[in-house]
């Protein structure tokens, strides 16, 4: 019996209307490994492993459990077959402690001994390493203890097949170790481990063999130890392609935005900006680093106009060199573009901040135009240019430029977003997780580009959370820590421990 | 492995649904004839069950109760051009997301405005000048309803929905109030046909037809209504906002003022279907004289997915089957129920065919043999 496969999937297809995310694909993972999943976007992980959790029902093919035909027909079936998935988002009852979120659904007598619970949970965190209290609430966890809860969820339940969705999407790079080494406990004790991941260096790391998809099939399955970075990257693309980030010498920097003191509350009269000061100069790319909800997410949107900074607070931006910089607080997105100020943005959330999800890749190119001129009526015919230039250009998929784009991929919506803020040929440039979910061909594309905007002598303001990518990519990178600075580093001589020590500096002391 | 074996022995789901993209539109087309017949078929039987009638002379009495002579013609199309008036005065607030469910006091508010006019003003101006106060009087009354809750969601974030459905008791107790100051005979608790000596105020017959001005007015406006829509600034920042209302801020889009003013728009557009309604159909007021409009204009909307010509399509279908029920009601002395049974049916099919065009299912067993 050790040496049946846990899952083997054949030749299991799934159509969405006209596009195939499955084709004929199929697949095995045996007990005791980590199998990583890679492929770029759209190339259907995703799509596959919702089949094997039940979210999907598969339109042909057969998939084997153990060894034997089952058919999977909703979550409930893969639960009782023992496959488990975490996804991107965790769903957790924020109210309720790690225990509570444990035994949540499962059957059980009307009276709970929560200390029996705790105890059995305590046996399973020591018995894989993790580090969890079982009685803490959700809502006082930070993102990684709450996937440990959803990881134990599964554990507790009885999961053999553990599939992960990008785990080490919100991890510092501490909390990816720590992740890791569970794993691979887990594996030592036999379960199955599928991973899905973008980070190549993650995926040689972590796994025993990685199977990889492109564009819905099947392409082959390799064995970690003869893989590279390189001929996994072949194996996804299917071409040859380079991995290296241009980065140049900054030449002629100049200091174009000034941010000193920047304090922000939330709706809750929670400071999630606090003091930040710094200074972004034309030419360069500065990094920001930090834990998800750090504090990013507000200092971009201050400076774009979209937040409301506590008194005291200055972000002051020169227009020209003889002119004394001009405070931006207290004005409103319409006012800083009317004073002339040259900014691009690239938010994170895409289609609720920076796109109109009804409207086609024309109509969100005009989001940024469409006031120009005195007539009453909207002018289409530069719009539906710039829209083909950036569809050329940037190799978006879409069947039309007037489908809605909220039907294109998420790496598509993206490139639509970045391809518009660079045409607006700014001076200051922000973007926040400019290629998050995005495969790394695409990736790569929009470095280079973000690296031609920094040539040009823009200030590049880049947020990210792959940290070898910022220190590849940026010239100095700002970390945040709580709403802090809590460094500006050299992103030369910097190294990834610095840096995520940095981010998690005072979290420890603090709260 | 006990619990694998009995996941073992499940079948193939029994059915699945699938989503298709591309429908052509031939196809569509002949599912929504499809859906009518068969909704035509379910409602025989439902009239043979329950009456013993003949369907078929049931349908036809449905038919000839909206096009059986030029008057009723002309009724369905009244009934049916108010019905879009208000429609297209929803189009623009819930293309925003502004729930706007007080079209039924904005009507009202116009059309006591409109009343108001024609009893004080008849003697006192001339009549171009009586109908240039009217509407406008009756449009500043249904923007006045719109204004206010917009104000207060734009500055206050108060919640639109229940805002605009209190501000229609309002609307109705001020109708009531109007109703009972005019009075006429009195005693009678109605206002009676306005001027109907001297037919101040009344539309004037055009091209010899007593509504043809209706049409024309209600057509020019689901025309200057979908160019607004679809090629204005306005028309732009209504969809940037109804779609996400960071991106407008994210776009400098001033959210609060573009709310306030799409209701000014809506809001008065209302009024002047209370208008229509008044001087253009029933020449008096009452608090039935929106008639639930206000409400079946929002399905109206949502159906036309905002675009006003599609509007015209489905407020013809409703008003159609609305007569018909009426027709049928009083000539085969059914009680209404029946008759709203039909029409049910009819929409219900009508609705349904539209999964149908957006979705397909599969049953067990066929996906493999198909492929």
């Amino acid at each position: 019996m050790t040496s049946a496969n846990a899952i083997e999937l054949r030749e299991i297809s799934k159509h969405f209307g006209e596009v195939i995310a499955n084709d004929k694909v199929s697949l095995e993972v045996k007990k005791g490994e980590i199998l990583s999943l890679l492929g770029e976007n759209g190339s259907g992980k995703t799509t596959l492993m919702n089949i094997l959790s039940g979210i999907y029902y598969p339109d042909q093919g057969q998939i084997l459990v153990n060894g034997k035909e089952v058919n999977i027909r909703n979550p409930k079936d893969a639960f009782d077959l023992g496959i488990g998935m975490i996804h991107q988002h965790f769903k957790l009852v924020d109210v309720f402690t790690a225990a509570e979120n444990i035994i949540l659904g499962l059957p059980g007598k009307m009276k709970l001994s929560m200390k029996r619970i705790t105890e059995e949970i305590n046996q399973l965190t020591l018995k894989y390493g993790f580090q969890l209290d079982p009685n803490k609430k959700i809502y006082d966890m930070s993102v990684s203890e709450k996937q440990t809860v959803e990881i134990v969820k599964m554990l507790y339940r009885g999961t053999n097949i553990l599939i992960l969705d990008e785990p080490t999407a919100v991890l510092t790079p501490q909390e990816t170790t720590q992740l890791f080494d569970v794993l691979r406990n887990m594996r030592d004790d036999g379960k199955a481990v599928i991973i899905i991941t973008h980070k190549l260096n993650e995926v040689l790391e972590i796994s025993d063999r990685v199977s990889v998809l492109r564009k819905g099939v099947y392409i082959g399955t390799v064995d970690t130890k003869d893989a590279t970075e390189l001929s996994l990257t072949e194996m996804m693309v299917g071409k040859k392609v380079s991995l290296n980030i241009e980065r140049a010498e900054p030449r002629d920097t100049k200091e174009l935005l000034f941010v000193k003191d920047l304090t922000c509350m939330n709706k809750d009269g929670i400071k999630v900006l606090d003091h930040v000061s710094f200074t972004a100069f034309g030419g360069e790319i500065l990094g920001i680093a930090g834990i998800a909800g750090s504090g990013q997410k507000e200092l971009l949107e201050s400076i774009a106009g979209l937040q409301n900074p506590l008194s005291g607070s200055s972000i002051r931006y020169l227009q020209k060199d003889e002119d004394a910089p001009q405070e931006l607080v207290g004005k409103s997105a319409q006012q800083i573009k009317d004073m002339g100020v040259s900014l691009a943005f690239v938010p994170e959330d895409r289609l609720g901040m920076g796109l109109v999800g009804s409207l086609g890749m024309v109509g969100n190119m005009m989001l940024r135009s469409y006031k120009r001129g005195n007539s009453i009526f909207t002018e289409r015919k530069a719009p539906r240019e710039l829209a083909e230039e950036i569809r050329e250009r940037l190799g978006v998929v879409t069947p039309s430029i007037s489908t809605p784009v909220r039907k294109l991929s998420g790496g598509n919506v993206q490139k639509v977003l970045v391809g518009r803020e660079i045409s607006l040929k700014p001076r200051v440039l922000m973007t926040a997780y400019a290629v998050r979910g995005l495969d790394i061909h695409t990736s790569y594309t929009i470095y280079n580009l973000l690296s031609e905007e920094k040539k040009k002598g823009v200030a590049v303001i880049y947020v990210g959370e792959d940290l070898d990518v910022l220190l590849e990519l940026c010239d100095r990178i700002l970390v945040l820590c709580g709403g802090k600075v809590s460094g500006i580093v050299d992103a030369r001589t910097t190294t990834k421990e610095e840096v995520g020590l940095l981010m998690t500096k005072n979290e420890k002391g603090g709260e | 492995m006990a619990n694998g074996n009995a996941v073992n022995e499940k079948k193939e789901p029994f059915v699945r649904i699938i989503k298709c993209d591309n429908t052509p539109r031939w196809y569509a087309w002949s599912m929504r004839a499809v859906a009518i017949v068969f909704a035509l078929l379910i409602c025989a039987v439902v009239i043979v069950a329950i009456t013993g009638l003949n369907p078929l002379e049931v349908y036809k009495a449905m038919f000839e109760g909206a096009f059986g002579t030029e008057r009723r013609i002309w009724i369905t199309l009244r009934d049916m051009m108010i019905l879009l008036c208000v429609g297209i005065a929803l189009a623009p607030a819930f293309k925003m997301k502004f729930w706007n469910i007080g079209a039924e006091g904005q009507i009202l508010v116009g059309g006591c405005a409109t009343a108001a006019c024609m009893i004080y003003l008849d003697n006192v101006l001339p009549l171009p000048a009586l109908f240039l106060v009217m509407a406008l009087t009756s449009m500043a009354a249904g923007a006045v309803w719109g204004l206010i809750p917009a104000i207060f969601k734009a500055k206050l974030n108060t919640n639109e929905t229940l805002f605009t459905l209190m501000m229609n008791y309002v609307a109705i107790q001020i109708t009531s109030y109007c109703v009972a100051l005019w009075e006429n005979p009195y005693g009678s608790n109605t206002v009676g046909i306005i001027n109907s000596q001297t037919k101040a105020g009344w539309f004037p017959t055009v091209f010899g037809q007593q509504y043809a001005l209706n049409v024309m007015i209600v057509l020019t406006l689901a025309l200057v209504m979908y160019i607004y829509l679809k090629h204005s600034k306005h028309g732009y920042e209504i969809t940037v906002i109804g779609d996400s209302e960071n991106t407008a801020r994210y776009a400098g889009i001033d959210v609060a003022k573009v709310i306030v003013r799409t209701m000014l728009v809506s809001g008065a557009i209302a009024g002047l279907s209370g208008f229509i309604a008044v001087a253009g159909a029933s020449h008096t007021i009452s608090v039935n004289t929106a008639g639930g409009r206000g409400f079946t204009a929002i399905i109206v909307a949502w159906l036309a997915k905002f675009n006003t010509f599609t509007m015209i399509a489905i407020s013809f279908l409703l008003v159609f089957l609305q007569q018909g029920a009426c027709e049928i009601a009083s000539r085969f002395n059914l009680n209404d129920y029946a008759s709203q049974m039909i029409t049910g049916i009819i929409l219900f099919f009508i609705l349904g065919s539209e999964f149908f065009i957006n979705y397909r299912l599969v049953f067990r067993g066929k996906m493999s043999k198909e492929a």
